[in-house]
């Protein structure tokens, strides 16, 4: 119990941010209207989405470093874990573009940066099922999973804010937080996003320790 | 730099011998222009110039994905093994990166000659989308060679080549085109300036990822 306080907080604060984030008080907002909620899932799963890359990168520069194979599968668990995360962003984004902006792909740069950094990692993963020796899968993903996530980075959080884009923060947009957040809604989204992060890392280490378990056979 | 000297020798006169890619290439390129230019079925000048921009650089793409793909598996696993030895890993990316670039320039450059020949030109400012080819080739060249050295190291190449560099090149290629464009439409250079600045930093930061994680590549 002492080593898996955080998965109770997981807990705690998921369903804490679930409740308020549905039933607490919003402030009113043309065109947002009561879909401003969505700031607490859409927005929050993009946050842990971008951590679980970073983890997943770092992994690979220590399995380069290291040659142990458990950091390999863990920079594998991360991307994976980032990818259903990224599904979900996609998906709540999605909902999120239908009532506001009255599509459900609207063509927007960060969007598209997102689809694209989607396939990079759809291909991490293709690239992986091709190779068959351990070692030398380990070795040329984990090079491709650091020259991917430098590419991810610029894709999606310095070329959207350099053309014209929907999305708050960029194209000259104010960032969301500036006019349309207040100090109640804070309180329900910061706590959700460190709980995503949680939930995330204890799928992943799930799936880690699975894997731990057939490569020790 | 010695090294690196030789090494270009060797990819040059390796060229040289086989003329693979140079006319291989030469003539892939000018072929799809000219398939381009038929399934627009001859009315090249109503093509508008956006339309005009992107097929360009669709061409160039492709073209540079096919000519650079082969950089690695060119050569058998034998030699390969006997560079090993001999060279530092960082002199043969570096080598091949700037060996792919010359090619590059030289293919787009005369691909850009042949397609502004068949499909009209509505350039506005030729020096700066010449500009343009040639940062485009330099960034293109840098990224593939990368990825076709990750490319060979496992079965089925082709299929992977493509998978695995689409995605990667595509933030370059959104540079690229908005500079062309930029210079297609003749605006004022001031204009350019960032784009410019971006594409020389994404270019700056794919070299020196090349450099630092090819040797790990070069192990296997």
């Amino acid at each position: 119990m002492k080593n898996n306080w955080w998965k109770v907080l997981a807990v705690v604060l998921l369903t804490y941010g679930f409740y308020f984030g549905l039933m607490g008080e919003v402030p009113r907002r043309n065109i947002l209207n009561e879909s401003i909620r969505n700031v607490y899932f859409h927005v929050s799963l993009w946050f842990a989405t971008t951590l679980f890359l970073l983890t997943s990168a770092i992994y690979s520069i220590r399995y380069l470093r290291s040659n142990n194979l458990t950091h390999d599968i863990k920079a594998v668990e991360f991307t994976n874990v980032a990818l259903l995360f990224g599904a979900l962003g996609c998906a709540t984004g999605s909902l999120w573009a239908r009532v506001t902006w009255g599509d459900w792909w609207p063509n927007d740069p960060k969007l598209n940066s997102v689809a694209i950094s989607m396939l990079m990692y759809f291909a991490y993963t293709v690239l992986r099922s091709s190779l068959e020796d351990e070692q030398k899968k380990a070795r040329i993903s984990a090079v491709y999973n650091i020259f991917a996530f430098a590419v991810f980075i610029p894709l999606i959080y310095i070329l959207p804010r350099m053309t014209d884009s929907l999305h708050p923060g960029n194209g000259g947009n104010p960032a969301f937080g500036e006019y349309d957040m207040d100090n109640q809604m804070r309180r329900v989204f910061y706590p959700i996003i460190i709980g995503w992060m949680l939930l995330g890392t204890w799928i992943a280490t799930l799936r880690i320790r699975v894997r731990a378990l057939t490569l020790n056979d | 730099m010695q090294e690196l000297r030789t090494l270009i020798g060797k990819e040059i006169t390796l060229e040289w011998r086989q003329r693979y890619a140079l006319n291989g290439m030469l003539l892939y390129i000018v072929s799809t222009v000219f398939v381009c230019y038929l399934s627009f079925r001859l009315k090249s000048n109503q093509l508008n110039p956006l339309t005009w921009n992107t097929l360009f650089w669709i061409i160039v793409l492709f073209t540079a994905v096919s000519a650079i793909s082969k950089s690695f598996t060119q050569e058998r696993a034998g030699r390969l093994l006997y560079y090993y030895t001999l060279a530092s890993p960082r002199g043969i990316i570096l080598s091949k990166i700037l060996y792919n670039s010359g090619l590059m320039i030289v293919l787009s450059l005369a691909g850009f000659g042949f397609y502004a020949f068949v499909m009209g030109n509505p350039v506005g400012d030729i020096p700066m989308y010449l500009l343009t080819i040639v940062l485009a080739s330099i960034g293109f060249a840098s990224t593939l060679t990368m990825v076709a050295g990750i490319a060979s190291k496992a079965e089925n190449n082709a299929a992977l080549m493509s998978i695995l560099s689409f995605p990667a090149i595509i933030p370059m290629l959104l540079m690229v085109m908005k500079l062309a464009k930029n210079a297609l439409d003749g605006l004022d250079r001031s204009v350019s300036g960032e784009e410019i600045v971006v594409l020389l930093a994404l270019d700056a930061i794919v070299v020196s990822l090349s450099l630092i994680l090819f040797p790990y590549l070069w192990k296997s």
